[in-house]
């Protein structure tokens, strides 16, 4: 294994206008990820995680007010290359995304193999004959029946929808692949199948996932560390088994307080207060209004404090 | 049968306390439902009769007044057929629908009306059920307007009741306001809100939660069960999560391409469950817990089967790990009752009488 880690995001920003003033989207963004690895993003809905991932992925829209930071993805410095050169060398070649909602937006009118072949074609300069062959294949691995390929989306079910996008971001053997949400919309044990799914193509290919997530129970079918964001920060990192055996920030606690179990016979806690706004935020740590360990120094910033390997942005971890 | 209704409601009205006797004896079910099917008929041509979706096929059960009940099963299941037909919306195919004691089919319209208002809906996705150009009280006043409470004086103490009940407090803040200025855990409080206003005796919440975050759920979740608590509801939870039913359900059904193939209470279900799709649920059911990363989970392949052609015998056969060659994929399976009294399951693997080997 290199030495270096697969990802490396450092102060990652990425800010949005918009009528009501500037949306602080992503701000001040870390986030370390090793080769053939594989992290969870977790938070509550608009805290940020699509857009981190369209922040690495350079996928932006016309309104960003601003964009900047560092992010270096297998040894190539991302903030560094033009557009062309993004497209060239990053985007689809070293990193893939399987967007939100993704399944819906398959091309209606085009058959899914030749949608699954277009990323050869365009980044790989492959001819049709030779995608498609390659497009097979893993159609067998992913576990989609070859004689899909000539299928429309409409006439797929939603879990073999959702398997033809994980093909289409694996057929480029990227080295990373973001999953933005991929299993939300998907039965209980569809998604089981395709956890599976991910469990095997992350032991055969040589691939790292980061995977985003707002449901906490069934993020550990894929962590190996997390990662917590709370209005555009991230606010705890850690090894996976820690974290779901002792979270450490106090909105990292509550939030898996909030999480129905099977057995047991824990009461469900939830968050009181209002989730902030990304708008004209206040000084000091984002969650102090709603924290029940705030105190005095909770006013201002916390820095990202490290307990052992983990990292945790809250006052209560300050050296005393 | 007009005249019935009002009959019914002054009765309830001047006898309160013999009525919350009666529910506390729990002397009959408020709601019994018989060998329900909900079919709907599938058009060639835009007329030509090309078969059927059999959303719900032969569904019987009970439900004792204040008692919680919820009903799991994955999308296209039949869970909101079945909840629509119980609350008039769908003719069913075949069957009975019988709450308090009177057959729901031989109502007229005032009378659909009155039991409509007994009978409090908590749709399906928070962000369509809510009108986008009504406020907040507007919203929360229309049932009463249709349910001919005519005194605005009165309709506005029940609203201010409600929402402090919701917990929308203090209300003057919501009462303006329209539902896109609302987060959805307030929007949701709203759609509960509406649906207790006219005092109902049994709420069907279909789905009230899969839409919010994990902290708003648990907020909603711990209101419905308050309110189920102090106002001794009767109360139908729709979900396909079945970690969320045990907070708040005594008995669990679970739903399998249209049909119920497992009843029991909720501790039966998690720690003895007979059916091998409820197993299958089971196991399919995340708990955070970094050690899921490690393993490959045993789940069955395949997905729900189409309800047009659904499979003969037992429908879970296609995908089943313990299907009985010869039997299963032919015989409908009835309901065997092999362990405790009132954990049922239709399954062939329970009938004594089959050879399983
Ligand atoms: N193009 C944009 N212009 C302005 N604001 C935006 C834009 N995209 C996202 N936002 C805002 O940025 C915040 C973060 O949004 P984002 O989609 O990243 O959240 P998320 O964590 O992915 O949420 P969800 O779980 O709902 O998908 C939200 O407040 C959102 O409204
Ligand atoms: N009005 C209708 N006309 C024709 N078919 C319908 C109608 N409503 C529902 N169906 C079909 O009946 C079946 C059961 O649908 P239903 O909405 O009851 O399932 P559900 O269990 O509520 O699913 P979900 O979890 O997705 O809400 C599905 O195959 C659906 O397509
Ligand atoms: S910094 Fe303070 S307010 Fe913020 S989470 Fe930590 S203790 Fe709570
Ligand atoms: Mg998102
Ligand atoms: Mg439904």
């Amino acid at each position: 294994m290199s030495e270096k880690p697969l990802l490396n995001v450092e102060d990652l920003n990425l800010y949005f206008r918009s009528s009501k003033g500037i949306v602080q989207a992503v701000d001040g963004v870390d986030l370390q990820l090793d080769y053939n690895d594989a992290t969870v993003i977790l938070g509550e809905s608009g805290c940020g995680k699509t857009s981190f991932a369209k922040a690495v992925l350079r996928l932006l829209p016309r309104n960003v007010e601003s964009y900047c930071g560092s992010v270096e993805l297998d040894g190539l410095n991302l903030m560094e290359l033009n557009d062309e050169d993004f497209r060239l060398q990053a985007r689809w070649v070293r990193m893939s995304l399987v967007p939100q909602a993704a399944m819906n937006a398959l091309n209606p009118v085009m058959k899914v193999g030749d949608q699954v072949a277009e990323p050869l074609m365009l980044h790989q300069g492959m001819t049709k004959n030779q995608a498609m062959e390659q497009v097979e294949d893993m159609f067998k691995r992913v576990g989609v029946p070859v004689d899909f390929l000539d299928r429309y989306a409409f006439e797929l079910s939603g879990g073999m929808r959702q398997r033809v996008i994980i093909a289409m971001a694996l057929i480029t053997t990227p080295k990373l692949v973001i999953l933005d949400e991929p299993t939300s919309a998907l039965d209980v044990l569809t998604q089981a199948n395709i956890f599976n799914l991910l469990k095997r193509v992350k032991s055969e290919f040589d691939v790292s996932f980061i995977l985003i997530t707002h449901d906490i129970a069934t993020s550990s079918e894929l962590a190996k560390n997390v990662a917590v964001m709370y209005a555009g920060q991230i606010v705890e990192v850690g090894d996976a088994k820690r974290f779901f055996d002792e979270p450490l920030h106090p909105y990292s606690d509550k939030l898996m307080a909030s999480v129905p179990r099977l057995r047991g016979n824990q009461e469900l806690e939830f968050i009181t207060g209002k989730p902030p706004s990304l708008i004209n935020i206040d000084m000091g740590c984002r969650f102090a209004p709603r924290c029940p360990k705030r105190f005095d120094k909770c006013d201002q910033e916390p820095p990202v404090f490290e307990i052992g390997s983990r990292k945790v942005k809250c006052w209560l971890y300050e050296e005393k | 049968m007009a005249d019935d209704v009002i009959e019914a409601l002054e009765k309830k009205e001047n006898q309160e306390p013999s009525e919350s006797e009666w529910k506390e004896t729990g002397n009959g079910p408020i709601l019994s439902i018989g060998n329900l099917r909900v079919w709907f008929e599938l058009k060639k041509w835009g007329f030509a009769h090309a078969g059927y979706v059999r959303a719900v096929d032969d569904v019987s059960f009970d439900l004792e007044a204040g008692g919680a009940l919820a009903i799991v099963g994955e999308s296209g299941s039949g869970k909101t057929s079945l909840m629509k037909t119980i609350l008039g919306l769908y003719e069913p195919h075949e069957g009975k629908i019988v709450f308090e004691d009177r057959d729901i089919s031989r109502f007229n319209k005032k009378e659909l009306d009155w039991y409509r208002s007994k009978v409090g809906f908590i749709q399906q996705d928070p962000y369509g059920a809510l009108p986008p150009f009504m406020t907040v009280k507007t919203i929360l006043e229309e049932p009463m307007k249709i349910n001919d409470v005519k005194d605005p004086k009165e309709r506005e103490e029940r609203v201010l009741k409600v929402m402090e009940e919701v917990r929308l407090s203090p209300p003057q803040e919501y009462l303006e306001k329209f539902p896109h200025m609302l987060s959805g855990g307030q929007q949701q409080r709203v759609v509960i809100g509406r649906a207790m206003i006219m005092e109902p005796d049994l709420i069907v919440a279909d789905e009230p939660v899969s839409m919010l975050d994990a902290s708003v759920r648990v907020e909603i979740l711990k209101l419905l069960e308050s309110l189920q608590k102090s106002h001794n509801l009767a109360v139908i939870y729709i979900t396909h999560d079945l970690s969320t039913v045990r907070y708040f359900s005594d008995r669990i059904f679970v739903m399998y391409a249209g049909e119920l193939v497992e009843k029991a209470e909720v501790e039966q279900i998690l720690h003895n469950a007979l059916h091998p799709y409820t197993k299958a649920l089971l196991k399919g059911t995340s708990e955070p817990d970094a050690r899921n990363a490690d393993i490959i989970k045993e789940i069955p392949p395949g997905e729900p089967p189409s309800l047009v052609n659904p499979p003969s015998g037992c429908r879970f056969h296609p995908r089943c790990p313990k299907k009985i060659d010869g039997l299963c994929e032919i015989k409908v399976p009835p309901e065997f009752e092999p362990a405790e009294s009132g954990h049922l399951t239709a399954c062939w693997l329970y009938d004594n009488d089959v050879d399983k080997t």
